[in-house]
């Protein structure tokens, strides 16, 4: 549990300290949210229509951008396999360093999601879904991400690869999650759907960790 | 400072592949408490592989190693934590400090060993602890590497060209943890040029001798030979 | 399970695949041949759909295929992962590139048969999407695969990668399909509504064998390549060595 910890908060204050790293990928969201309104036309018809769906692909976007720093630079310096060695289980640390991406990345694309809901004129009703639908769904991003971004160590083009491997893993949560919105919009209940990504977040809980320790293994050896 | 007991670190034909070349094959060694194994052999002979074998970070393809006769292989973690590797990178954050990067491995290993601050005054880089890495020069960096081999407590040190970088001042330090280490009864395998005061039990590992040869070749390679 | 590790010596693999080689190309030649002739000649037009039916025995057995080389590959990494089997990793690098062909192809005489039936080259159907989720998930394989200059490492990246999508599989086919009824009323055309008359299910079966062969034929054809490929990189670092 310990190790649990140092991990966590090594990788919070290497993000704090690099800034740059995690509000780039921040200022990405924004950017594709900004983006569509300008491509598709500023009726405000138009954008409610498919602001669930925008803030979604802009977030699962987003997320991929900041995945390939999540192993690499450990990999690069010789860090990860002083955590191989360590006598905490791989999965442990591989958890606390997801625990750090969602808190990097997904949190404050979820604390930021309400504006870009604003700009794209979704209903009031539907923030509250937003929100719920974002923080059950990005932990799941991170967790998936982190087998993506594992898989992908000392491959040529990394970053355009792991985005090609983890973005098709992903189209379930991007389904639920813009379902879920929309049925908040028209006066459903998204329970279900909310059920099912809780699900998802379940299940990649303690799965991904392992095929994500799984590949570290033999990226070192 | 308590000792680490009475153990043995063996193994028994053990078989490296890397990237599809036998790199060694049959391979036996054998290590005691306070004893040291130096590896010998040119560029290419597997020095740094079977460092990273004997570390647990490779499987060997074949053949066994064992602790104290108990197989390593059933039990990764123990053996994990009972290693210090000191491979070719010096895992030195730019963005963190020597005494952070040292605390950090400290906590990562259950924080049994000497306080983080002795352990960079046993290394001479005490007056640069709070520097960011990457104000630190290669050589210090190198220091402070090792200095993780004090913070935290196992008896098998794993060091892979330790001294690389290092000044003499530097390689002093590191025989003097060498020794000290000894003494307790810690063991080291090092692939080094680093002097041992010698004494039988300094052993030498010429790693040429486990080459395959053309034989091994063959056999090696039957696995997609014939009938293709 | 013995009989699995017996097969699974590279050489006495490639002694057995040798002998079968033509035995699959003539036999496949043959299903393929009479599966043709009952598809486009002796078989009724659909009462509904006219002649455009008969895409159906080449869209049909190629959707299959799709997921079962996936599936076949999937069991190759595991084996792989487990028993560190080379040949199962050379089976599954081997059969990528096919089950990808035959995805393509799945979806193009999906879209060959869209166009007249709904009048549309691609629809949002919960098939096709699933299918060409699939087409996805095939490319990240061989991209990843052929991703790294140390060959091993991505023989490995992929088995993983390869199982965490077996898992996933059902998953986003579960998603895909609530996705669909809720964005679209009934789909338009569905392959399990009425039971198939046996005029065309005799055809169909025939081409599904036919193409089952043409994809051992191709699987051995590729692997015995590929064992001779790792055969030469072997000598060569043996001599460098």
């Amino acid at each position: 549990m310990n190790a649990f910890l140092a991990i966590v908060r090594r990788d919070l204050s290497l993000a704090l300290r690099q800034g740059s790293d995690a509000t780039m990928a921040l200022m990405f969201f924004v950017i594709v949210v900004t983006l569509f309104p300008l491509g598709v036309g500023p009726e405000p018809g138009v954008l409610e229509r498919i602001s669930a769906g925008i803030v979604w692909v802009a977030a699962l976007l987003a997320a991929m951008l900041s995945l390939d720093r999540m192993f690499q630079s450990d990999y690069d310096d010789g860090t990860l396999e002083l955590m191989l060695l360590a006598p905490a289980p791989l999965e442990l640390l591989v958890l606390g360093k997801c625990l750090a991406h969602w808190l990097t990345t997904g949190l404050p694309m979820l604390l930021i999601a309400p504006l870009l809901g604003l700009f794209m004129n979704m209903q009031a009703d539907a923030f509250p879904v937003l929100l719920a639908t974002m923080a059950l769904g990005t932990p799941v991003l991170s967790l998936l991400g982190g087998i993506g971004a594992a898989l992908v160590l000392g491959a040529r083009r990394a970053g355009a690869l792991v985005a090609l491997l983890v973005l098709p893993l992903t189209i379930p949560l991007l389904i639920f999650g813009v379902s879920a919105i929309e049925a908040a919009v028209t006066g459903q209940s998204s329970k279900a759907q909310l059920l099912i990504i809780g699900a998802m977040l379940l299940a990649t809980l303690p799965l991904a960790p392992w095929a994500t320790a799984a590949a570290l293994r033999q990226a070192v050896s | 400072m308590h000792d680490f007991g009475d153990h043995r670190f063996e193994g028994k034909a053990v078989r490296c592949r890397r990237g599809g070349r036998l790199v060694f094959d049959r391979l036996d060694f054998e290590l005691a408490s306070g004893g040291v194994l130096i590896l010998r052999g040119p560029n290419g002979s597997g020095k740094s592989s079977l460092l990273r074998v004997m570390a647990s970070l490779v499987r060997p393809e074949a053949g066994n190693m064992l602790w104290d006769g108990a197989p390593v292989r059933d039990d990764p973690a123990a053996h994990a934590a009972r290693l210090h590797y000191v491979g070719h990178s010096d895992a030195a954050k730019p963005a963190m400090t020597a005494e952070e990067l040292l605390t950090f491995w400290r906590g990562m290993r259950g924080g049994t060993g000497c306080p983080v601050g002795e352990a960079l005054e046993r290394f001479g880089i005490a007056h640069r602890a709070d520097f960011p890495a990457r104000y630190l020069s290669s050589g210090q960096k190198r220091r402070l590497a090792l200095a993780r081999l004090l913070v935290s407590e196992a008896p098998l040190w794993i060091l892979d060209e330790p001294t690389v970088g290092l000044d003499a001042d530097g390689v002093g330090s590191l025989e003097q943890a060498i020794a000290a280490h000894r003494a307790r009864g810690g063991m080291i395998v090092a692939a080094t040029h680093i002097r041992f005061e010698t004494g039988d039990a300094v052993a030498e590992l010429d790693l040429s001798a486990f080459a395959p040869g053309p034989a091994d070749l063959d056999a090696a390679g039957d696995l997609f030979a014939a009938a293709v | 399970m013995n009989w699995f590790h017996w097969f699974a010596n590279p050489a006495r693999f490639m002694r057995l695949a040798a002998r079968l080689q033509p035995w699959i190309m003539v036999l496949g030649l043959a299903t393929g041949a009479a599966g043709l002739y009952y598809g486009l000649f002796d078989s009724p037009p659909d009462y509904q759909q006219g002649e455009t039916v008969r895409i159906m025995y080449v869209h049909v057995p190629s959707a299959w295929m799709a997921m079962f080389v996936y599936t076949m590959m999937a069991v190759a990494a595991a084996s792989f992962l487990i028993w560190k089997h080379p040949l199962a990793d050379v089976a599954a690098q081997a059969a990528a590139p096919i089950g990808a062909g035959f995805t393509l192809m799945a979806l193009v005489t999906g879209s060959l048969w869209g166009q007249p039936m709904w009048g549309t080259w691609w629809v949002w159907d919960a098939r096709l999407t699933s299918v060409l989720i699939l087409f996805f998930l095939y490319l990240g394989y061989i991209a990843l695969v052929n991703a790294f200059d140390d060959p091993e490492r991505g023989s490995k990246a992929g088995a993983i990668l390869l199982l965490v999508g077996a898992v996933n599989i059902p998953i986003i086919k579960f998603s895909v399909d609530w996705w669909n009824t809720l964005h679209q009323p009934a789909s338009v055309a569905r392959m399990d509504g009425p039971a198939i008359d046996p005029s065309m299910l005799l055809p169909l079966m025939l081409m599904a064998a036919a193409f089952k062969l043409y994809f051992l034929y191709l699987l051995i054809v590729r692997m015995r390549g590929e064992l001779t490929a790792r055969r030469i990189r072997l000598l060569r670092l043996s001599d460098a060595a």
